[in-house]
């Protein structure tokens, strides 16, 4: 484990698996990493294991409304559907959350990102398309979710088959 | 192997602007090898971006996300010389950890 926030965290971390034993253990060695990080942005691990496009907005929250305050870039045509460029930017007052789906992948959510206060609601990353459909960008904004899409055309699938 | 990083983070205005590369196969678990053996997931789940105490992004990634995945941000409130510390996590408990300095 060397990615620990410091020593204060690893002595923490020592004294919790001393006082409980090794039974509880590996959930010390979960929670040290970064301990006051994983509290403000839990996995949704429900919507990261969701098959299809609903049962994801479902484990995120709810269906979210159509905006076009967020400004999803994803190329019309991807060659090679294993790198997809997409970046997103919401203009959405009170930005929390951006989250990636694209809609025909095994599991549609690639990916959420949270926006702390003084971090552009911007983010950009490369994803994996499996086939041409529609990718979409999610925000959480005051609480409330927004979404917008894009179709992108995939001509070269994304899972390597 | 996984575990190496590249990191860029310049000072534009008020803004710091990061533009990371991560070394990471990101294997989505459904891929099969040349045998017809199926190729174990094997892909980041958390990312963090900190400078000091301070989170400036936090990201939680399914297998979906590229291989050697990609990350950019923007943020305020630092200044050049900060410390900016990314750090990943993935599903078999590796980690890596890349500090550098703001330009």
């Amino acid at each position: 484990m060397n990615t620990d926030n410091g020593v204060i965290n690893m002595d923490f971390k020592r004294r919790v698996v001393l006082k409980a034993g090794g039974a509880l253990g590996v959930l010390a060695t979960a929670g040290a990493w970064p301990l006051q990080a994983l509290a403000k942005f839990a996995r949704p691990e429900d919507a990261f294991k969701a098959e299809a496009l609903d049962a994801t907005f479902a484990a995120l929250g709810g269906k979210p409304e159509g905006s076009d305050q967020i400004d999803l870039e994803t190329p019309d045509i991807a060659e090679n559907g294993a790198v997809v460029p997409v970046s997103v930017t919401s203009k959405l007052p009170g930005t929390e959350q951006i989250w990636l789906l694209v809609e025909k992948n095994p599991n549609p959510l690639a990916g959420g990102f949270m926006i702390p206060d003084n971090t552009e609601a911007f983010v950009q990353t490369r994803v994996k398309v499996a086939q041409t459909c529609d990718i979409y960008a999610v925000v959480k904004a005051d609480g409330k979710l927004y979404m917008t899409a894009n179709e992108t055309k995939v001509t070269l699938g994304g899972c390597g088959g | 192997m996984a575990g190496r990083m590249r990191i860029r983070a310049q000072k534009k205005g008020d803004n710091t602007e990061v533009k990371v590369l991560m070394q990471h196969p990101m294997e989505t678990g459904l891929r099969k090898d040349d045998a017809g053996e199926t190729i174990p997931a094997h892909f980041i789940t958390h990312v963090t971006a900190t400078v000091g105490d301070r989170t400036v992004m936090e990201s939680q990634w399914g297998a979906a996300v590229s291989q050697n995945p990609f990350l950019s941000f923007r943020f305020q409130g630092a200044e050049k010389g900060d410390k900016l510390k990314i750090a990943w996590k993935d599903n078999q408990g590796e980690t890596a950890e890349t500090t550098t300095s703001i330009r």
